[in-house]
């Protein structure tokens, strides 16, 4: 008896054991596993958001999937790109045209999707090129870059590039002022010489192509960023300065000695009926529209050689300045439209203009003097209250439709949530570090979608393993589903993501395109059938009409080419299957390799300096007897009387 | 006999669906094929169930030495399939009509069901020896020679009904709609005998 006892009195405290032990799991397991269930896509799910990341000093744009941070794609924009051969295939290079020539090179920063009624309508994204001043629009169907126009009379294109509500413009403003047109004056001649130039590109409706409507003729001050008015501003743009200072050296200094410097709104819809019954004065330009046809899958260049510009004091009641503190930077309007928020990068506090009280003001005429003819209009009369945060250095402010803005904090690392209307600072929470700008899907539209918030850092540090000085930006993710943000992920961009935009998967990946159809491809060079292959000598140039299938090239053998020649491979795709594409390389080329995808053609030229037998390959493992997709070139002496052969398979 | 011969007058023109849906279908799953392959076998050709799917399926095929899949002019059967169909139809619908005026009996009805089942099966067999002249009947030079654990060559036939796997791939092979539409006439006519020799025995 005593025995069994003590058996039931063991047992009984082993699953007492047990029970706690469960327990202890369970607490435990709930705390540690909530943020990695939240970012956890498991493998074969797919992301609930897209994010453009800009690449900034790569040129690109990165495509990140949320709210897993994976990288799916890097879209070549304003660089060349030897992956797939952007920017070196011959279809491309002209994509890289401007008045200064080739540049293979640009510093992109702001992604902007396409709206209707100011709602991310998924079909195009624009972005900017700093640098050498560029509008870039990539589709969205096919995630490739499908022009790009230069921007005459800016430098800098930073206020850039930011779309009206229904795609009409965009709009893309200069950071630098230059002497307007361009001339040979000495520097220190900036004020009243040089002009800060906003460029109204309008974008059509059906192909998306772009056209530099108008440019509005500043003073010379520094646009930083703008937004576009929505739903009760439409039709107003709103641009952040700094430097109305106007110094034009050690602006670090001398550029932010004003308390204030502006808003500049610009009513763009009075600008447009003044610019449509005849208003604006032409001027000479030189500047490269450069637009990629999706069926001949080739780049044209166009240099345009005029531009309209417009006096701002001949469009009376067009553009007012609304003075705010400190070197603003981000200027951003909340979704109703109502609110301007200016980011004052050298104060603690965020100023926040009234849209009615702006109105209100204009039409009481209430002016606080004027700069070069524009009105200015009174700070009190303007501001709908300031956001006394606590933190230092605010860039950049977005918003979750829920009634509630997010604004970064450069110098103080942080991310501010706040409430519209009371100002009130609801949450803060920490960024790893130094954040720039941040990302809500549609969060700089009418309907943004609230759920999440990536925070683009400057600064690694010790986020990630170390490789060496230089390392990618880092961005956060958090989730603003609830009252308080909260941290779920950290992960590496690629280049300097400025800004980014984002939208819902189910805008974009039902209608992504699996391949081109060969039945479409009207690229001069194409062959459409493999019997159509052929080697075309006109004079020392060649060109060789190839194809591909898995897995050989046709023709994969060719004779009769000579030292001094300049072949030109078409290489044209045959594969009609989803993910197939292949590669060209040949020995000594003095360029990228290309990446063809299904019913593409695509051109690289060689000139081949040595007399030998030169093989050429498929870079892209495309299937079982990938290894075995190859080929060779004869070169014979320049002198050579060799005839041109071409075979497959003799 | 008046709603038997009305069976018999409807049923065969259920046949007529064979002329707009797939009589079969074979479908063709892999790993780097989420989205799987699919043929559509109409009475009269082949179609890829996406428009790219017979020219992905033989680029495939290749590899192992199959024929490419026959086009309309490849194969007798699909010019005559579709008048033995039409023939059937005509006729079916001729001894239904002759029925509801009483010029025929239900004999006649089971007589074309008799005629139609065995046609079927024909049809059925010639389908199959297609398939395994298809899936045996190899190029010599293929690029992939594979052999079976026994040494024999793998051969790569595809089921006729059910689910086979072949290599990376998950053959499946089953009746579509026109097969069904076909069934279902079928069993009206069958229906219609049989109500024809419930009649005659009444009276």
């Amino acid at each position: 008896m005593k025995i069994y006892k003590q058996l039931i009195m063991s047992m009984g405290a082993v699953l007492m054991l047990v029970s706690c032990g469960q327990q202890n799991q369970n607490s435990n397991g709930a705390l540690s596993s909530s943020a990695a269930e939240k970012v956890y896509v498991a493998p074969g799910e797919q992301d609930e958001y897209y994010a453009f990341l800009s690449g900034g000093y790569s040129g690109n744009l990165t495509v990140y999937g949320l709210p897993s941070g994976r990288m799916f794609k890097e879209i070549p924009v304003f660089s060349q790109f030897p992956t797939s051969g952007y920017g070196y295939s011959e279809e491309t290079k002209p994509m890289l045209t401007t008045s200064h020539g080739f540049v293979p090179w640009d510093d992109a920063h702001h992604p902007d999707i396409s709206q209707t009624n100011g709602e991310l309508d998924g079909r195009w994204i624009f972005i900017n090129g700093n640098n050498t001043p560029r509008i870039a629009r990539i589709s969205l169907s096919t995630f490739e870059t499908e022009e790009i126009i230069e921007v005459p009379n800016s430098a800098g294109n930073h206020s850039s590039s930011f779309i009206t509500e229904n795609t009409e413009y965009v709009v893309a403003g200069t950071r630098f002022s230059v002497p307007i047109p361009q001339r040979d004056i000495p520097i220190n001649e900036y004020k009243s010489n040089f002009k800060g130039s906003l460029s109204f590109i309008s974008v059509d409706p059906e192909h998306g192509h772009m056209d530099l409507k108008f440019q509005l003729l500043m003073p010379g001050f520094n646009y930083d960023l703008s937004h576009p008015g929505r739903g009760k501003s439409h039709g107003w743009f709103f641009f952040t300065t700094y430097n109305t200072e106007e110094a034009h050296t050690l602006q670090e200094v001398n550029a932010s000695q004003n308390d204030k410097d502006f808003i500049a709104a610009v009513n763009w819809k009075k600008i447009e009926e003044y610019v449509n019954n005849g208003g604006g004065t032409k001027m000479p330009a030189n500047y490269a529209h450069n637009v990629y046809d999706e069926s001949t899958h080739m780049a044209t260049t166009t240099m345009k050689k005029e531009v309209l510009t417009v006096d701002p004091l001949k469009v009376p009641g067009a553009v007012f300045f609304l003075p705010t503190p400190k070197s603003p930077h981000g200027c951003d309007v909340d979704p109703t439209g109502q609110y301007i928020i200016g980011n004052g990068k050298l104060s603690a506090d965020l100023t926040i203009h009234s849209f009615d009280k702006m109105i209100a003001a204009i039409e009481g005429e209430k002016f606080d003097g004027e700069a070069y003819g524009i009105p200015i209009l009174k700070f009190e009369d303007v501001l709908a209250g300031q956001v006394k945060s606590g933190g230092l250095g605010p860039l950049h402010t977005e918003f979750d439709g829920k009634g509630n803005a997010y604004t970064t904090f450069f110098i103080s690392s942080e991310v501010v949530k706040w409430k519209l209307g009371t100002w009130e600072v609801i949450d803060r929470k920490p960024t790893y570090y130094s954040v720039g700008h941040l990302m809500i899907p549609g969060g700089n539209s009418r309907k943004p979608f609230g759920k999440y918030v990536v925070a683009m850092n400057k600064i690694t540090k010790d986020r990630y393993l170390p490789t060496g000085p230089e390392m990618e930006h880092s961005a956060q993710i958090y989730d603003i589903s609830g009252e308080k943000m909260e941290l779920i992920y950290d992960f590496p961009t690629h280049g300097e993501p400025h800004y980014a935009a984002g939208c819902p998967a189910e805008l974009l990946a039902p209608k992504s395109k699996k391949i081109y159809r060969l039945d479409e491809n009207k690229h001069p060079y194409a062959v459409t059938s493999p019997t159509g292959s052929k080697v075309v000598r006109e004079g020392n140039e060649v060109h060789v009409y190839m194809s591909t299938i898995r897995s050989h090239f046709t023709p994969d053998n060719i004779e009769g080419i000579k030292v001094g020649d300049k072949v030109y491979f078409h290489i044209t795709n045959h594969e009609q299957d989803f993910d197939v594409p292949h590669g060209f390389s040949i020995l000594g080329q003095n360029t990228s390799e290309l990446l063809i995808m299904p019913g593409q053609t695509k051109t690289s030229v060689w000139e081949p300096k040595q007399v030998g037998v030169w093989p050429f390959y498929c870079t892209d493992f495309c299937s079982a007897l990938h290894q075995e997709m190859q080929g060779y070139v004869r070169v014979s002496p320049a002198n050579s009387n060799m005839e041109l052969k071409w075979s497959l398979g003799e | 006999m008046k709603k038997a011969s009305i069976l018999m007058i409807v049923g065969p023109l259920f046949l007529l669906g064979l002329y707009i849906f797939p009589l079969w279908k074979i479908m063709l799953g892999a790993p780097q094929y989420p989205d799987p392959l699919g043929l559509n076998i109409h009475i009269n050709g082949l179609q890829g169930m996406n428009e790219f799917d017979i020219q992905n399926i033989d680029g495939l095929n290749h590899y192992i030495g199959m024929q490419t899949l026959p086009k309309v002019e490849d194969m007798w059967e699909f010019g005559t399939f579709p008048t033995i169909i039409g023939i059937m139809v005509a006729l079916g619908v001729l001894i239904g009509i002759l029925g509801y005026f009483k010029k025929v009996g239900y004999k006649w009805f089971l007589g074309w069901f008799i005629l139609m089942s065995i046609l079927g099966l024909l049809g059925m067999y010639d389908f199959n020896a297609w398939m395994i002249d298809y899936g045996t009947n190899l190029d010599p030079n293929a690029i992939m020679k594979l052999t079976n654990p026994d040494g024999t060559p793998m051969t790569y036939k595809p089921p006729l009904l059910g689910h086979v796997k072949m290599l990376n791939f998950d053959v499946t092979s089953m009746p579509s709609i026109g097969a069904w539409l076909m069934f279902v006439g079928m069993m009206l006519t069958l229906a219609a005998s049989y109500l024809g020799w419930k009649n005659t025995k009444k009276q």
